[in-house]
């Protein structure tokens, strides 16, 4: 019994094996990191988590139950949230309605009560409110909350996605690069937040980061991938200090 | 003048309802759907059979049509366009053209619709009264009435539904949208079906003024303007980009030379464009590459 693992997960495209029999599996609560250099696969994992991708070999098991063979839509209401290494937000409407909309899956009231805007929806409305104003709060997004996300510093932007994926209460939830684009400042408050997600909010956190100041500050776990397999695992000091990661980020000393 | 005004605006509410359909198909797919006028048409029939063939009251045939065109609209995005899901928007375009074809080859085709043109009653009739100096068309008011109507219905739906948020979610970042859990696919599919309900309904608005026949679907290349002129991909914007059209076209057929109605939608949207390109509600942000 295990809270999400991945078993012998591969995909081709064409003749390039970009994903090659990977296989780990993340705990209840930990921050799980993939690292690895360009190219090795990493956002790939995410996007066959995702189900973006029919994943050529492999299977999936989030608490036990199987992803593969689900749409991209059920991954979410299993309570799997993600982020995007180059932000995927609703540009044309404001930081609210982008995590209101992160509440979709939690809406169960009916069209016509919708339409008629009954008591039922308007408390449900309310709930739905009060969620969200938590996150915004939690990230300290007030002073944007009616902004339009199309006008918004990028760094802020990557603060929206992680609030939107936050506002599905996930119970897993996949980060790809979330320090990418940031400055020190910003990848500091950063990594304050993924720490909080895990401690205080309880959330399995699955990362893929660059920054290794970062990964070793807040991850538990570290996995490194190179061509699309894995080359070590472990704590990040032991990862970082593996002679096989060394080689894959430097190459080999002539 | 005020007399003018009315006619116009009677006018404009189907034009605005139509490149409605045009609007929110694209604005979800990014395709534009070059049968919505023909689905008006099919539409038009359907109401035309409920009401002339079985003797259904009005109300009755406005909601069998609706019903009846939505799910011809879902029917065609799922077994003609989601095969071509990925391919270019040309591709899409071109497909939607053929639809058109097709729609009106089938309608001269089925017995009791054929090439005929009929005429659709509506419990409206000729009535006129005067109100101050206007004369008053039961039949305009009936339209204008009824198009805002519908407007506010679709306002609340994409306002407060979690069908219409989807939507409007989908249509904005669809993989975003899938992440959200929604299905994206079959959002898709409603909004095609609500775009063909809304054409349904444009088409019982517009039958007592040209009568059903299988050509009335032309009167797309009327709404296509519209939807141009509002900024294509804006809701608000076709809704005025429509009243826009209506209303030029009704002073350019009373002020202008003969034959100037017919084109005065063009010049409109020529004259638009050249002042603001993306239309009067359009997005000014280009879209990133």
């Amino acid at each position: 019994m295990s809270f999400f693992q991945v078993k012998d997960l591969g995909i081709r495209f064409g003749g390039v094996v970009a994903v090659d029999r990977v296989s780990f599996e993340v705990k209840r609560g930990e921050c799980y990191t993939i690292i690895g250099p360009n190219g090795a696969g990493k956002t790939t994992i995410f996007n066959l988590i995702g189900l973006l991708y029919p994943a050529t070999s492999g299977k999936i098991f989030f608490q036990d139950k199987e992803l593969t063979g689900l749409s991209p839509h059920q991954v979410a209401d299993l309570g799997i949230a993600r982020t995007f290494q180059n932000i995927e937000l609703f540009e044309h409407a404001t930081v609210l309605q982008n995590l209101l909309i992160g509440r979709h899956r939690h809406r169960r009231t009916a069209l016509w009560q919708e339409l008629l805007f009954t008591p039922a929806v308007r408390r449900a409305e309310l709930a739905q409110r009060e969620a969200v104003e938590k996150v915004i709060d939690f990230l300290d997004l007030a002073k944007y909350r009616d902004s339009l996300v199309a006008g918004l510093p990028y760094g802020v932007r990557k603060v929206v996605e992680l609030g939107r994926a936050l506002a599905t209460e996930p119970r897993l939830l996949l980060l790809d690069e979330p320090s990418s684009g940031l400055n020190p400042e910003e990848t500091d408050d950063m990594a304050f937040w993924i720490e909080d997600i895990k401690r205080q909010l309880g959330v399995t956190v699955l990362m893929v980061e660059h920054d290794m100041n970062l990964v070793s500050r807040v991850s538990d776990r570290v996995l490194a991938l190179n061509m699309g397999t894995v080359i070590a695992e472990g704590t990040p000091a032991e990862v970082q200090a593996n002679p096989a990661v060394i080689e894959a980020y430097l190459g080999k000393a002539a | 003048m005020l007399q003018l005004l009315l006619a116009g605006v009677a006018q404009g509410c189907v034009y605005a309802l139509v490149a409605l359909g045009f609007v929110l198909i694209y604005k979800a797919t990014e395709t534009v759907n070059f049968a919505q006028g023909d689905l008006m048409m099919l539409g038009g029939f359907f109401a035309l059979t409920a009401s002339v063939m079985l003797g259904w009251p009005y109300w009755a045939t406005i909601l069998f049509a609706v019903a009846a065109m939505a799910a011809v609209g879902m029917l065609i995005e799922r077994v003609v366009l989601r095969p071509v899901l990925g391919q270019p928007a040309f591709t899409v375009v071109m497909i939607t053209i053929g639809v058109g074809y097709v729609l009106r080859g089938v309608v001269t085709m089925i017995p009791g619709w054929g090439t005929d043109t009929y005429t659709f009653p509506t419990p409206f009739a000729d009535g006129t009264f005067k109100f101050g100096e206007v004369i008053f068309a039961e039949q305009q008011v009936a339209v204008i009435v009824m198009t805002a109507a519908l407007v506010a219905v679709l306002y609340v739906f994409f306002r407060y539904s979690k069908l219409g948020v989807a939507m409007q979610a989908t249509s904005q970042n669809q993989l975003a949208a899938a992440y959200m859990g929604i299905p994206v696919r079959r959002v898709n599919m409603m909004i095609w079906g609500l775009s063909a309900g809304v054409a349904a309904f444009a088409g019982i608005l517009l039958a007592p003024a040209t009568f059903v026949h299988s050509n009335m679907g032309f009167i797309g290349l009327k709404a296509f303007p519209a939807a141009v002129v509002g900024g294509f991909g804006s809701v608000p914007g076709a809704i005025v980009g429509g009243l826009i059209i209506g209303l030029v076209e009704a002073f350019a057929g009373r002020y202008m030379p003969e034959g100037f109605k017919d084109i005065a939608a063009y010049v409109v949207v020529l004259a638009v464009l050249m002042i603001k390109p993306s239309g009067i509600f359009g997005e000014t942000a280009r879209k990133k590459v």
